[in-house]
């Protein structure tokens, strides 16, 4: 690909991406009134999160059993409080060992 | 006042930069796979900042799509991301100037916003910035790492490294869904709903992107039906 092809691709992902996150958070300065929509944005993150996570962290790891493995490891730690460092290598450890176990037998 | 936000800022972004070096090492690879240099790689990191619509953008140049399928594609992929501003306007300080704004927009991320939105009371400009400061930095030294030395780690290691963002995720949510009843309806309902949408035949045609905006309107909707907030939260 020529240095100009890319420059045009990079230039369109770029400008879409910033304009989808810049526009509704430069454009809505004032707090919304409707007792539903303010709602309705409190529980966007737990929403958001909750369908980006599931069903993709079952199959985040490779194969299915470090996958699975390390998503039974992710919620207990989670559940538990665990910080997101603990939570999210504490994954990737569970995961490794499945692997590592798969590898050997 | 506003250095030891931005000190609470850079402490939180810690685990995210440990993220996103894993993830961003995982699309440095990719990239290299598809014939760019590490610094077309880079320089894609470092203008975007976003995992998915980076996969989903690089497989479209590798391809040699036109340039209004690269639109769409990142318009639907990354829409989900108008939502998180537009709940993120909602709770920014008033030293939060248009300015800052148009600036702080870029680092919205998936990871970044999940963190702000967890923090009590207003979010100000000096801890999102500080927030935004090191995952950054993760994400485009990631991509540089995976695209100049990637094929140097063994697959083991890379595959078990794809599950931190989720760990990551999970932390987020979990412990607010433990211990309310609200949260916990909106988390569970999404989730169904995505894995429904996943795996039901029917529903084969709808993207990735597109799919996370419908779980997500629908979950938060049915948590503000059930469960209005009051004020005070």
């Amino acid at each position: 690909m020529d240095a100009k092809t890319y420059c045009l691709y990079v230039l369109v992902m770029a400008g879409v991406t910033y304009l989808i996150r810049a526009i509704p958070l430069t454009l809505f300065q004032r707090k919304l009134n409707s007792p539903f929509i303010r709602s309705f944005l409190y529980y966007v993150p737990y929403a958001v999160l909750g369908a980006m996570t599931f069903p993709d962290v079952f199959t985040s790891a490779g194969a299915p059993a470090p996958s699975l493995l390390g998503t039974a490891a992710a919620l207990l730690l989670a559940w538990r409080g665990k910080s997101m460092v603990v939570v999210a290598l504490g994954a990737c450890a569970a995961a490794l060992c499945a692997s590592l176990v798969l590898m050997l037998i | 006042m506003g250095k030891a936000a931005f000190r609470r800022g850079l402490g939180h972004g810690v685990p995210i930069a440990l993220g996103y070096l894993s993830v961003a090492f995982a699309f440095g690879i990719q990239a290299a796979g598809g014939g760019l240099t590490p610094l077309q790689a880079v320089l894609i990191s470092m203008t975007n900042l976003t995992s998915a619509g980076q996969v989903a953008g690089l497989s479209l140049m590798v391809a040699g799509a036109p340039l209004y399928e690269m639109a769409l594609t990142q318009l639907v992929i990354n829409l989900r991301y108008a939502l998180m501003s537009l709940s993120l306007s909602q709770r920014l300080d008033a030293g939060m100037t248009t300015p800052w704004r148009a600036l702080l927009a870029f680092g919205n991320t998936d990871e970044i916003f999940a963190v702000a939105s967890s923090q009590p009371g207003e979010i100000g400009r000096a801890y999102l910035t500080g927030l935004i400061c090191l995952p950054y930095v993760g994400w485009a030294g990631g991509t540089l790492l995976g695209a100049a030395a990637g094929a140097l780690l063994p697959v083991l290691l890379t595959d078990a490294l794809g599950i931190a963002i989720y760990g990551m995720f999970l932390a987020v949510i979990l412990p607010p869904a433990r211990s309310r009843r609200s949260v916990r309806l909106v988390v569970v309902a999404a989730a169904v709903m995505s894995c429904i949408l996943r795996y039901a035949p029917a529903f084969s045609s709808i993207s990735g992107g597109f799919s996370i905006i419908l779980c997500a309107v629908s979950a938060a909707a049915l948590g503000a039906w059930r469960f209005p907030v009051r004020e005070a939260e």
